[in-house]
């Protein structure tokens, strides 16, 4: 088997321009630089709408993926990081973004980014990532009123789903679906830790059980420790999920179903939250600078 | 009087046979297979084929560690009684150290911190079940990341005088932290002392939970790593000793039990 198709964890990296959008007839162009601990996501925009982004897994060194990653977003626009008015950089690797102007945490850029995605009647934003787990509270402005946040631990985030897509053999985008497709959910994997997790789910594999019975198992557990995570900060509605792990169903859906909470439908990637909220913070931070606020 | 002690922990199976309540007849061991009973009653056959000696002979049978439950009515071991891992630990250093208050037990996928009395009963425990990091896991998979034997990463650890912060505190996250700095061409000794740092760190805080007095002993398979020493000792602001077979103290604290309930009839 080729290199590539045995790693399962590994998800395709894009990049998008909007159509009909001309950054020549904008006042203010800023960008926003999220370095995640696993994917990192750079956003344009022009007078506060989003106008290019890019999404790709971040490297080694976080300061050459934030090079990369904004390049890339700029790329068949003409556009130069010259041009960018004011950069605001954010997540996990946000001081490693050379040219940022300033930073920003991922919590009040993503309750910003999630305000702009899904509207002002955000109160309650999760944002799953690849290497944390945060439960934001947020006011009607996309304000973050609290917050509590698993960084420490791999269970209840991305990361933890990629050594299952490993163990079971199946591409980490077609995870969820896989974990729905049989008719009976199984009792949850009852180990918190994702080493032992993974350790358990050997077992039952080896036992007979299917690759969609482990992976409904362990999704289950997973749902599980993020409920846990978000009781404590408390649920209100409007309920959205950002974050790369918003894309998985298998999460979705169950975290829906458990909480009797439908979570908004999202009109662009909520992978982009924290990006775009970095992005409108430095529209702000420019406005201000140049005395319009 | 002959007793039996079987320890059955999340990876090795460890038995002890004690004559009388004081003389260790043999030791044996065996990993833990799919089945557990059967490698369980595996390594118990071998152990009376050591001591050359019939199962009849044995005139009881206490079972620890996590899979004790599992061996219930395994021929030929056909348990008499089951203790918890804190009890046999306790009963098993205090007859080893009689000075000892403190236990630390670190196994392959638990740790353990026991507060003794003067007479080697438990007055405290705490247990890390839930988290790799706080146990042997920890350092065997780490072990695999830098591509070294588990056995080898102790005296590697020892040959490095440098420290370098580890972040990550799970074992996942700092399974990839291993990788980027073996990337940053990070010397393997000061990667391995750091791993064995951290891993001394979380054991560390586990232990505070109940308090630390001396004498502390330090046992379980994880004690075997001469690499997890200084920093544990360093992080506790104690010296630490660690009995001979420091794996079969929970088995030689079970057959002590199995003596002394027999001796009770």
């Amino acid at each position: 088997m080729s290199e590539k198709t045995s790693e399962f964890w590994r998800w395709p990296e894009y990049r998008y321009t909007m159509p009909n959008m001309d950054w020549h007839n904008a006042k203010i162009i800023t960008a926003g630089v999220d370095i995640g601990s696993v994917g990192s996501k750079a956003t344009v925009m022009l007078d506060g709408e989003l106008y290019a982004y890019s999404v790709m897994r971040t490297g080694g060194i976080s300061e050459e993926t934030a090079i990369k990653v904004t390049n890339w977003a700029l790329d068949g626009t003409d556009l130069k990081t010259e041009n960018l008015h004011h950069v605001v950089g954010t997540g996990y690797g946000r001081v490693n973004v050379p040219f940022a102007n300033k930073t920003i945490t991922e919590i009040a850029c993503h309750a910003r980014g999630a305000h702009y995605i899904y509207g002002p009647s955000v109160r309650t934003v999760l944002d799953i990532g690849g290497q944390d787990c945060k439960a934001i509270r947020c006011d009607e402005k996309g304000k973050v009123v609290s917050f509590l946040m698993n960084d420490k631990c791999a269970a209840g985030t991305g990361r933890g789903l990629e050594v299952f897509a490993d163990l079971i053999r199946v591409p980490i985008e077609e995870l969820g679906k896989v974990s729905l497709s049989l008719t009976e959910e199984p009792s949850p994997v009852s180990n918190t830790c994702v080493i032992f997790a993974k350790a358990e789910s050997l077992a039952l594999l080896r036992q007979g059980w299917l690759k969609e019975k482990v992976a409904a198992a362990y999704h289950l557990a997973m749902v599980d420790r993020i409920i846990d995570l978000l009781t404590k900060v408390g649920i209100e509605r409007d309920f959205v999920i950002t974050g790369g792990v918003a894309k998985n169903i298998g999460i979705v859906s169950r975290l829906e179903r458990n909480l009797g909470i439908k979570p908004l439908e999202p009109k662009l990637d909520p992978i982009l939250a924290g990006a775009i909220g970095a992005a409108l913070f430095a529209k702000a931070l420019y406005e201000k600078q140049i005395g319009l606020r | 009087m002959i007793t039996a002690g079987v320890d059955v922990g999340a990876k090795y199976v460890k038995i002890v046979l004690l004559e009388d309540g004081k003389n260790v007849l043999t030791r044996a061991n065996g990993i833990v297979g799919f089945d557990v009973g059967k490698s369980a009653a595996e390594v118990f056959e071998k152990a009376l084929v050591n001591a050359n000696l019939k199962r009849d002979q044995i005139v009881q049978v206490v079972a620890t560690g996590m899979g004790r439950k599992a061996i219930h009515k395994i021929p030929p071991i056909n348990t008499g009684e089951v203790v918890p891992e804190v009890i046999a630990d306790a009963k098993g250093t205090y007859h080893l150290i009689p000075t000892v208050k403190t236990v630390i037990d670190v196994g392959a996928e638990e740790g353990r911190g026991v507060k003794v009395d003067e007479n080697g009963r438990v007055r405290d425990f705490v247990i890390n079940e839930r988290c790799a990091a706080g146990a042997g896991t920890f350092i065997e998979t780490m072990a695999r990341a830098l591509e070294v034997s588990v056995e080898d990463m102790g005296p590697l650890a020892l040959k490095s005088a440098n420290t370098i912060p580890m972040n990550a505190q799970c074992c996942v996250f700092a399974e990839s932290e291993v990788v980027t700095l073996i990337h940053s061409k990070v010397a393997k000794e000061d990667i391995a002392k750091a791993i064995h740092d951290a891993m001394a760190g979380r054991i560390a805080s586990m232990v505070l939970r109940v308090g630390v007095e001396k004498d502390v002993a330090l046992i379980g398979g994880v004690a075997r790593n001469p690499g997890f020493w200084p920093p544990l000792k360093r992080e506790l602001n104690t010296e630490i000793v660690v009995p001979e077979y420091p794996e079969y103290v929970g088995a030689l604290g079970a057959a002590l039990l199995a003596f002394e309930t027999e001796g009770q009839k």
